[in-house]
């Protein structure tokens, strides 16, 4: 296996755009990422494109191809990854591993969601899709319903109260003010986030990532290669991906998103280092209770302690590990094909020091960790200074 | 499809924002019950809110959706 960097990044910013389709938002942020790595089109040797539900929530399939002759890239292997939320996040670890085998040196990977088009009842109905329809979903199981079911069982079992999810939202609020691509720059209080409209209890509004449309791309490359398109390379140290059963019920232990823990132990182990040693990661934070799930499987702390880690302040942009410094999916949006492509974006801009008013002094070590359904798929991506 | 009888409350919660399906629904209580045979299940809480550790009873099929009712 060969290093890997990413040479270019480039994103929409994330909201609700009444005006834009879905092959707009993906052109634009591709040919951003192209431009910030000095690449032409006819440069790119495959194209990974990340979505979720296109064909559902706009009625267009066959995306990839459709996608690259926006940006005019013809004649390459042009393929679309679905893996629910984490589907940008399944095409970078493929678009990595082609790279990295030496399939491919300069390849571009792109995430994509356009969900606003549709009313609330609607976008519900196709995100439970990627739940297990002829069970839980069929049952009336809703993603905030599954989220909500893991926060009861993690309450009962570890003390986690509304006060530390709320923590989680008011400082992803909180970075997220500070983000000019975010969709929701506006700071809340505690008392706000204690006390929003309840969407499945014990989960209010405040509790619940955005529904939004954007997109996120990367050019990555072998890293003999990087220097022809970038001074500030990124390094690709290690990236995994992990899968579990579909289901919430079929699960042994919901509190712990087993995939999770897979895929980050994989990624520590490729990339040489332990969870210790990260300095500051973008986690997949589709409901507050998932972030402090992943404070835990990622081995920041032991089973148990996210909820008090984050009460505490040490996850804030000051704190001894910022987590979600673009404000999450809770702030910045979460346009599900694109999200794990945007963390890789988000962690690379803090590492490359352009994160702006929220750049961080600690930099050099990131991870990303991007989540599909209720932790059915897992990705784990750990990016470093070149 | 099999009567799962009875079983105790794994997790749970109340759905307000419901599904396209469902929104003559809500609010629901929707939650995984661990059946007798240690097999879990998802399902409907009919009737009185059940919390974790509650034991519930089976009530019927409807539309393939197992609803319980909490033991009294």
């Amino acid at each position: 296996m060969r290093p890997v960097a990413v040479v270019g990044i480039g994103k929409t910013a994330f909201g609700a755009f009444p005006d834009r389709d879905l092959r707009s938002l993906a052109v634009e942020a591709g040919q951003k990422s192209l431009e910030d790595a000095h690449a032409k089109p006819e440069q790119i040797e495959a194209f990974f494109l990340g979505n979720f539900a296109g064909p559902s929530f706009v009625g267009q399939n066959h995306l990839a191809p459709y996608v690259a002759a926006g940006m005019g890239i013809i004649g390459i292997p042009a393929t679309r990854f679905e893996a629910a939320c984490a589907s940008s996040g399944a095409a970078f670890f493929s678009a990595v591993s082609a790279v990295a085998a030496g399939l491919y040196d300069v390849v571009l990977v792109t995430g994509v969601e356009k969900m606003t088009s549709q009313p609330t009842p609607k976008v519900t109905e196709i995100l439970a899709g990627a739940g297990d329809v002829c069970g839980e979903v069929r049952a009336g199981a809703t993603f905030p319903a599954l989220f909500a079911m893991i926060a009861r069982r993690h309450m009962y079992q570890y003390g986690t109260t509304r006060e530390m999810m709320a923590a989680v939202a008011v400082k992803n609020h909180s970075n997220g003010a500070k983000n000019p691509l975010a969709h929701m720059r506006k700071v809340i209080t505690m008392e706000q986030a204690l006390s929003g409209k309840p969407i499945a209890d014990p989960l209010t509004v405040y509790d619940c990532s955005l529904v939004s449309d954007g997109a996120a791309s990367v050019v990555i490359a072998s890293l003999e290669r990087a220097s022809e398109f970038t001074n500030k390379p990124v390094r690709v140290l290690g990236v995994s991906q992990a899968s579990d059963n579909v289901a919430l019920d079929e699960k042994d232990d919901i509190t712990t998103l087993r995939a999770v823990k897979t895929s980050a132990e994989k990624a520590y182990k490729m990339a040489g280092v332990s969870p210790a040693d990260i300095q500051f990661a973008e986690v997949h934070d589709c409901f507050t209770i998932a972030e402090i799930l992943a404070t835990e499987d990622l081995g920041f702390v032991k089973k148990g302690e996210g909820g008090p880690y984050a009460l505490a302040g040490k996850t804030c942009l000051q704190g001894e590990r910022p987590v979600n410094t673009s404000g999450g999916l809770k702030a910045k949006g979460h346009p599900v094909g694109a999200t794990g492509v945007g963390q890789i974006c988000d962690v690379a801009q803090q590492i490359r020091g352009e994160a702006g008013e929220r750049q961080i002094a600690r930099n050099k070590l990131g991870l990303a960790q991007n989540l599909g359904g209720s932790g059915a798929t897992s990705v784990v991506t750990i990016l470093g200074a070149a | 499809m099999n009567n799962p009888g009875s079983g105790t409350v794994y997790t749970e919660t109340v759905v307000y924002s419901p599904p396209e399906a469902y929104v003559n629904d809500v609010p629901y209580q929707l939650a995984i019950i661990e059946l007798e045979n240690g097999r879990r299940l998802t399902g409907r809480i009919d009737g009185d809110r059940a919390q974790i550790g509650d034991k519930v009873n089976f009530v019927d099929f409807r539309n393939n959706v197992p609803f319980f009712r909490k033991a009294s």
